[in-house]
């Protein structure tokens, strides 16, 4: 009975505090309110159509939608970046940053779940996944795989921050017996969400460009590069804007991490490279059209071009610690890490996997604005998820937000 | 709808429709057509409730535009409470609820997948006026179907492409083609990447020789795999369907299929009226809807029925052979049996039913 009173105190406190702030602020979610109207007047005209309002065709079955699923899972599965070191290895230099890191988790899986959504044909017969009532095709599909993990990884994400602000909100010192095995699982989860994410390509003997065996770790690599970027940027902007103290040796610790995994990743792009190009086999077709452009086709080379320059001079910059502890420099190598692996992993990937089709037939994709509206209304849910979760926790945090008697 | 103006059939929800020429608005072919003289179009004056509700429209089009605007939850509404329309818009408002939540069609019994057609034949009725037939027919023991393909006698013509369309009711706004023709140049063996699989001259072009692909029906279906709720599986017969009703759209299938033998609904598929296929099967040809997965199923219908698919029947030079294995007498047994057979991508352990020789 207390804790539900609590917790109506929270929610009200919460409301109070989200709907409250300064001037940037309420621009900052008016402009996204306003992106996501936008969005969901696009997917009302892509219902009304159908998805013949998306640039996707019988060659090229998926596109942006699930190109952005696919880098947001990474994204997700960055949060473990940052709960591994704190939970389990206690290093108190991230702890500041864990809360955010896992907001930025929850934030990411709605937007995957959205994604996935969205590129449904059917919504309206989405039950017929849920187990019970649906028909569940586990564990056959690697589809239902994803389904469980993706949305146990959200429970694991909601239910540990909320625990842990939950106690603090009333003052009181969160239990680590309780939440560090949810932490150890929330460990072995992020690494399975993204492995199964990338065994959903993996499997397809149809897809030579997907079926290959450094498909998964690859995606582990860059995810956590790209995601705790993500981070960084983001504590950068908190670190401005709110009262919140993170400190540089928390940036610093977590550079190191976007450091090391940009280089494995890196590595793995020479080694993909090299067995691509060194003795291409008919299997190389779809990396040449992605590099090289095929017969003229060539829709994808701006997009790949951009991404690995940018990526090289990321790492390259990340890697000497002069540049990488030069806050400036690092924001910017972040920024550009970002891009270059939200093209390698989005558009790069997806893309030419469909192309050529299984008979080498080359037909390309271009999407269009219904669907571009969509992924940007998706992408402003997120970040207004995220703005709410944040400024709550950081309220919270700082002691602004207390349950008062 | 009935009226001549139509060209294409579709369901159009909501559009205005002149009173048919038969009489009754219901489409009941047998019977007595119930509340007939509730509804169409009197021209006695009405108060109150009835100005807002008995507007000058048939039943049929005001339960669409009702359906159109509420989907579910107003078909529930006005199955149970609903004073003002007829029998007829609530027999059609039950169809619609329980088509909306029946189950896989894979794992019905043969009651109820006789009770889903009969609902699906209904509810043509009533939207058309216009009756058509529907089987439910399940696979028969002893019975593994195969094709085979002779690469020397195609000649190009794609009649088999043309019949496949209609016998199968397949979208024409998007030209949707189960089979591909792939025109290749001799000398240069099969080589898909030079082939074009969409051309408009004439047959057979000097120097070109002929192959066409379409669902293999693998023994070993990767499509059926990753399908995450079921909606498409292998038959005992050996044919690969889906249940459209089922499907989710996500499109797992299509992009695990290594032949390019899935196809996609991108938007509501349209058939003139006149040219619908009123032979229909379950798993087969019956009418598809916006954002679903289809696919060749050899025909089902036919081929249950004891008949060759369609493009079979079509090839006028006898490329397409089609047959049950199980069976030693069969013309498929013979090609298999005395021919030197191949099949398309065997390394990827499909084991696709679909063979290809050459004389």
């Amino acid at each position: 009975m207390r804790r539900l009173k609590v917790f109506r105190s929270l929610v009200k406190d919460s409301l109070d505090t989200i709907t409250h702030g300064s001037r940037k602020y309420h621009l900052w979610m008016a402009l996204l309110t306003f992106i996501m109207l936008v969005g969901m007047y696009c997917y009302s005209i892509q219902l009304e159509q159908g998805l013949s309002a998306t640039g996707m065709t019988d060659r090229v079955s998926w596109g942006l939608y699930i190109s952005n699923f696919t880098f947001l899972v990474g994204v997700a599965a960055a949060a473990v970046m940052l709960v591994m070191p704190t939970y389990v290895l206690k290093d108190v230099d991230f702890k500041q940053a864990v809360l955010i890191g896992e907001g930025l988790a929850v934030a990411a899986l709605i937007m995957c779940l959205a994604f996935v959504v969205a590129d449904m044909g059917g919504p309206s017969v989405l039950w017929h996944m849920i187990p019970g009532i649906g028909v569940f095709n586990f564990p056959n599909s690697m589809l239902t795989w994803d389904v469980l993990v993706l949305n146990g990884y959200l429970f694991i994400n909601i239910t540990i921050p909320f625990y842990i602000l939950f106690k603090h909100y009333q003052g009181k010192e969160a239990k680590s017996n309780v939440y560090v095995p949810g932490a150890f699982l929330s460990v072995f989860w992020a690494v399975g969400i993204h492995l199964v994410t990338a065994f959903l390509y993996q499997g397809l003997q149809a897809r030579p460009f997907w079926n290959n065996a450094l498909l998964g770790p690859r995606f582990l690599a860059s995810a956590f590069a790209a995601g705790p970027a993500l981070i960084i940027l983001v504590l950068a902007i908190i670190r401005t804007f709110t009262a919140f103290k993170i400190e540089d040796k928390t940036i610093k610790k977590i550079a190191m991490v976007v450091t090391v995994a940009a280089q494995i990743n890196l590595i793995m792009l020479v080694s993909e490279l090299f067995k691509e190009f060194y003795a291409p086999t008919h299997h190389s077709e779809s990396a040449y059209y992605l590099f090289f452009g095929l017969h003229g086709k060539d829709a994808l080379l701006p997009w790949i071009w951009t991404a690995i320059p940018l990526n090289v001079l990321a790492t390259v910059l990340l890697t000497f610690h002069k540049l990488r502890n030069n806050f400036k420099v690092l924001f910017f190598a972040c920024f550009i890490l970002f891009v270059a692996i939200w093209i390698e992993k989005g558009f790069g990937l997806i893309v030419p996997g469909f192309i050529p089709g299984p008979y080498g037939k080359i037909a390309e994709y271009t999407p269009t604005l219904i669907e571009i509206g969509v992924t940007l209304g998706i992408w402003a849910l997120g970040a207004f998820v995220f703005t709410i979760l944040a400024k709550t926790a950081i309220g919270i945090e700082i002691g602004k937000l207390r349950y008062k008697n | 709808m009935s009226s001549k103006s139509k060209k294409w059939f579709s369901l159009n929800l909501g559009k205005k429709d002149k009173h048919s020429e038969n009489g009754c608005g219901c489409g009941k072919t047998s019977g007595g057509c119930g509340s007939h003289d509730l509804t169409i179009g009197e021209e006695t004056k009405k108060d109150g409730f009835d100005q807002v509700f008995d507007v000058k429209m048939s039943r049929r089009t005001a339960f669409k535009q009702l359906t159109a605007s509420l989907a579910i939850g107003a078909g529930a509404i006005s199955t149970s409470c609903s004073m003002i329309s007829g029998d007829e818009t609530k027999e059609q408002a039950q169809i619609d609820w329980e088509e909306q939540f029946k189950g896989n069609y894979k794992l019905m019994t043969d009651e109820e997948k006789k009770a889903t057609v009969d609902r699906l034949v209904r509810s043509y009725q009533l939207r058309t006026g216009k009756t058509l037939n529907m089987s439910s027919k399940n696979a028969e023991p002893d019975v593994l179907f195969g094709y085979a393909f002779n690469i020397s006698k195609c000649q190009g013509y794609m009649d088999c492409v043309t019949a496949c369309v209609e016998e199968n009711n397949q979208d024409r706004n998007s030209q949707m083609q189960y089979i591909r023709i792939h025109e290749m140049k001799d000398g240069k063996g099969f080589n898909f990447n030079e082939a074009d699989d969409n051309y408009y001259h004439e047959v057979p072009a000097e120097g070109h020789f002929y192959m066409g692909t379409q669902c293999f029906h693998c023994d070993n279906p990767p499509c059926v795999e990753v399908c995450p709720v079921q909606a498409t599986w292998r038959e005992d017969d050996g044919l690969v369907v889906v249940d459209y009703d089922w499907c989710v759209g996500c499109r797992y299938c299509m992009a695990a299929c290594p032949y390019d033998g899935r196809r996609f609904n991108w938007s509501k598929p349209e058939v003139p009226e006149a040219e619908v296929n009123k032979n229909q099967h379950y798993l087969g040809n019956r009418m598809r809807k916006k954002g679903v997965m289809e696919k060749c199923t050899f025909c089902v219908q036919r081929s249950r029925a004891g008949k060759n698919p369609a493009c079979v029947e079509a090839c006028p030079t006898g490329a397409r052979i089609f047959g049950n294995l199980l069976d030693p007498n069969s013309t498929i047994r013979w090609v298999l049996e005395n021919k030197k057979v191949f099949r398309l991508k065997e390394d990827l352990g499909t084991e696709p039913k679909f063979w290809y020789f050459m004389d």
